[in-house]
């Protein structure tokens, strides 16, 4: 199978490869996949006071595509509020990346991270509002 | 990533000789005079004239040269169009020949698709079909195949060499209980010329799948050994002009046949040389990266052909790890380049862990292979392997002491 150039350039120049503290409130970590299934992402994300993603990392287990979908993905969300971070979509991935149809859950895989991450970040963000009011 | 090739090197290298192999020069030059006006064209079949007469002449050599390296008789070599044929005619002609003795047939889960595959159309039929799981080192387990044999038991088909790891079977102890007990015996020999002795007298086989291919002859031909005593009856596949004694019809490829009789007579006259060779490529590429960290070979290591080595890199996906290695030829004992996202099921029925199916690499080194071609792969694996760990998030919670097995994975 050939990969597209975009593909490539991701894999072999990863951007954001690395690792943020998980217990750090403003950051949220997201981890989907299975080893099973031949992927595992991990994204994480680093916002500030006012909801901006300021930092992202990633680290992935899965094939090139899938390297490539997160790698992209912490590109496209540092600098987005939470709120649009939440707009980006899988087929934004697909056709950036240039991915053809047995590769599309990858893209998918990178959405459920994204998703997941936030979650992360909200329930951490709730659980301090909740501990402020209790304190 | 990828390093610079030494001056001299060719790349990308090919190490997926249990693919293909490239036709030997001297197998081609055998070709090539048999197809022009001024070469030898004929139709075998044609009785009239010395055009027919010579080609006859060319294919029965290569019968014979065939028939020698399996320690047979030229009149048990049926020509076909390759191994899956070979596979079909053995399996389906055989079970259909004899359903009315019994419907059973005996395998293997570790075997080529084209014999699984057959066999699954035979369960369609109205056939029953065992699939036995192998040892963990990929060998017949025979304390299963024994309890598996039954009275309506009329075929055991059983590879010689395994094409993903490369084990071979001990088709003699197989022959000695299926002879015993008036079952037949198919072996699908694909990848075992010129690797691995063949006697099929001495291992009583019944029936043989060959083809040329994978021994540095042309695609698109192969050979069916059919016993002769005792007599081993088949029901065509092919029907048509009665070539072969009936067996399977359509004007024999002379080229071809050529080729594969010439493959197999340089197989034979060079296989103890080239295994020497090749035991030593083999263990120079073991060698230089048996010191890296939970890397697992699968498949027996004595029982095992030369040429073969395929390696589970934990934590490491195994396309990604392909597309690392992208100036070596190789393939991944998982099929997710074929789409279908599974990992490879030959090493799920060793047992191994999907993680460990899904970062196998299997290298093939044959006849063409060099030193200086393994050296350079053994530096591009050690580098690719360390930057995809650094990517992986398995990788860091290996090294947190986190037991994969225990976390619970949304499942996708």
């Amino acid at each position: 199978m050939a990969y597209s150039d975009k593909v490539l350039d991701h894999y072999e120049n990863p951007r954001n490869v690395g690792v943020l503290d998980k217990d750090d409130p403003n950051v949220g970590t997201g981890m989907v996949g299975a080893p099973a299934c031949g992927d595992v992402m991990r994204l994480q994300i680093k916002v500030d006071d006012d909801g901006v993603v300021v930092d992202a990392k990633f680290k992935t287990y899965g094939c090139g595509s899938a390297i490539a979908s997160s790698s992209l993905v912490t590109e496209m969300v540092k600098g987005k509020t939470i709120a649009e971070v939440e707009q980006i979509k899988n087929m934004d991935i697909v056709e950036e990346l240039a991915l053809p149809p047995v590769k599309i859950h990858c893209s998918v895989l990178a959405e459920d991270a994204i998703a997941a991450a936030i979650a992360d970040i909200k329930a951490k963000q709730a659980e301090q509002g909740a501990a402020a009011e209790a304190g | 990533m990828s390093e610079a090739a030494p001056t001299g090197l060719s790349v990308p290298v090919y190490l997926d000789y249990s693919a293909t192999t490239p036709v030997d020069d001297r197998v081609a030059q055998k070709m090539m005079d048999c197809l022009t006006l001024q070469g030898n064209f004929g139709n075998p079949a044609s009785r009239s004239h010395v055009f027919g007469w010579n080609a006859e002449g060319a294919v029965e050599q290569a019968r014979k040269d065939v028939a020698d390296l399996l320690g047979a008789d030229p009149r048990e070599v049926v020509w076909t169009s390759g191994a899956t044929e070979s596979n079909n005619l053995a399996i389906k002609g055989a079970a259909h020949f004899n359903a009315k003795k019994g419907k059973h047939i005996i395998t293997m889960k570790t075997e080529h698709k084209a014999v699984l595959d057959t066999c699954r159309q035979l369960e369609r039929e109205g056939f029953e079909v065992t699939y036995l799981d192998p040892l963990e080192n990929g060998l017949l387990d025979f304390d299963a195949f024994n309890a598996a044999i039954r009275e309506d038991t009329t075929i055991v088909s059983i590879m010689h060499v395994n094409n993903e790891i490369g084990v071979i079977q001990d088709i003699e102890a197989i022959g000695k209980i299926t002879r015993e007990k008036k079952i037949l015996l198919h072996v699908d020999a694909a990848q075992s010329p010129g690797k691995v002795e063949i006697d099929v007298d001495r291992m009583q086989v019944d029936l043989m799948s060959l083809c040329a291919h994978k021994v540095y002859g042309p695609k698109g031909v192969g050979a069916l050994y059919v016993r002769r005593k005792p007599r081993v009856r088949l029901e065509a596949q092919i029907h048509g002009g009665g070539h072969e004694r009936g067996m399977r019809s359509g004007t024999l490829p002379t080229h071809q046949l050529v080729g594969m009789g010439e493959a197999f007579r340089i197989a034979r006259e060079e296989m103890a040389a080239e295994n020497e060779r090749l035991v030593k490529l083999r263990n120079r590429l073991w060698d230089g990266v048996k010191d890296m960290e939970e890397i697992y070979v699968n498949g027996d290591m004595e029982q095992r052909i030369p040429g073969n080595m395929n390696i589970s890199f934990n934590f490491v996906e195994g396309e990604s790890l392909i597309m690392s290695l992208k100036d070596v030829a190789v393939s991944s004992g998982s099929a997710c380049t074929s789409a279908s996202l599974e990992p490879s099921y030959v090493l799920r029925a060793l047992g191994r862990s999907d993680e460990l199916a899904h970062s196998s690499i299997r290298f093939t080194m044959g006849r063409f292979t060099t030193e200086e071609e393994v050296d350079f792969t053994i530096n591009l694996i050690r580098d690719a392997v360390g930057k995809l760990r650094d990517l992986s998030p398995l990788w860091d919670m290996h090294k947190d002491g986190i037991d994969l097995a225990s976390v619970e994975w949304a499942h996708h």
